[in-house]
């Protein structure tokens, strides 16, 4: 425990020193923060908007944002949080306009339990790796997390996929700890009952619903 | 212990986050309850998949255009905003 605590603060430490610098004009030091976060960001946009065009619009405009207002960065939280913040706020304008739709938001959907009551029940065997191939099972991960709200996707990508904290996660979204925590609860089932369609074992047939 | 407030529990029992006592409840409920026994497993492997599987990887040839592009929209941005560096 100490020694993960130690090796993110000499993270924060490194990371501060590289925000500092860029504060003060050297390039070279945003130059490296982008290549610290690039990958992570391009992974997150991916997700939200579900279009590689946009993503890679999402990680340009994140990055230029970030760095034009760099000046606004207290240091308070990790630049990598705050970052992220204004990438899934990119992110979401995107898929805004893609669908012209001004009402996409984290909030979108929220209320429904639909899928949050598990019906599958049947377990997954056997493994989902063993039954499909790499990159037709990539086709049905991304299929299924598609289906899912932006809402409970983008909790459930950073707290999973990007191994956030709850904590972090909030401040990332803007949430409260308690709303990320039920969006990822329900998130989660939703996935495991779409996912349970293709995974479920078929050879049993025992009749659960 | 019903199924449901063991649902409820379902994220933080997966992330270890609950008490002993908590925990030994729970665990008491998946001895016996099989359904719930199959949707934490479950559960468990969509989170495993999705951790392990990586669906969008950035190609290092885009990777350097974005970079590139990144830097340089960020010098014009410094020159617009300040004339001297």
């Amino acid at each position: 425990m100490e020694t993960i605590q130690k090796k993110a603060e000499e993270g924060i430490t490194s990371e501060l020193a590289l925000v500092q610098a860029a504060k003060k004009g050297d390039l070279e030091a945003f130059s490296e923060l982008v290549r610290r976060y690039d990958r992570n960001v391009f992974r997150i946009a991916q997700h939200i908007t579900h279009n590689e065009e946009d993503a890679q619009d999402v990680v340009q405009d994140a990055f230029l944002k970030a760095y034009q207002n760099l000046e606004q960065f207290q240091g308070n939280s990790k630049f990598y949080t705050w970052l992220v913040r204004i990438a899934v706020n990119e992110a979401l304008m995107r898929l805004r306009k893609r669908r012209n739709d001004r009402t996409v938001s984290l909030d979108e959907d929220v209320e429904t339990e639909d899928g949050s009551i598990p019906r599958e029940v049947a377990d997954w065997s056997p493994n989902p790796e063993q039954l499909y191939g790499t990159s037709e099972l990539g086709d049905i991960l991304k299929r299924t997390i598609q289906g899912l709200s932006p809402g409970f996707r983008t909790v459930f990508v950073l707290r999973d996929v990007e191994g956030m904290s709850t904590e972090e996660t909030a401040e990332m979204l803007g949430l409260s700890v308690p709303a990320v925590k039920s969006r990822l609860l329900r998130a989660r089932l939703q996935l495991r009952e779409r996912l349970a369609r293709y995974f479920k074992n078929k050879k049993g047939g025992d009749g659960q619903q | 212990m019903k199924c449901t407030e063991f649902l409820k529990e379902l994220t933080d029992y997966l992330d270890g986050k609950i008490s002993e006592n908590l925990k030994m409840e729970l665990d008491e409920h998946l001895h016996w309850c099989r359904e719930c026994h199959v949707v934490m497993n479950t559960t468990k492997k969509t989170i495993e998949i999705y951790r392990d599987n990586e669906l969008y990887e950035l190609p290092e040839g885009l990777r350097n255009r974005l970079h590139e592009a990144i830097m340089t929209k960020c010098r014009n941005s410094r020159s617009g905003k300040k004339s001297t560096t």
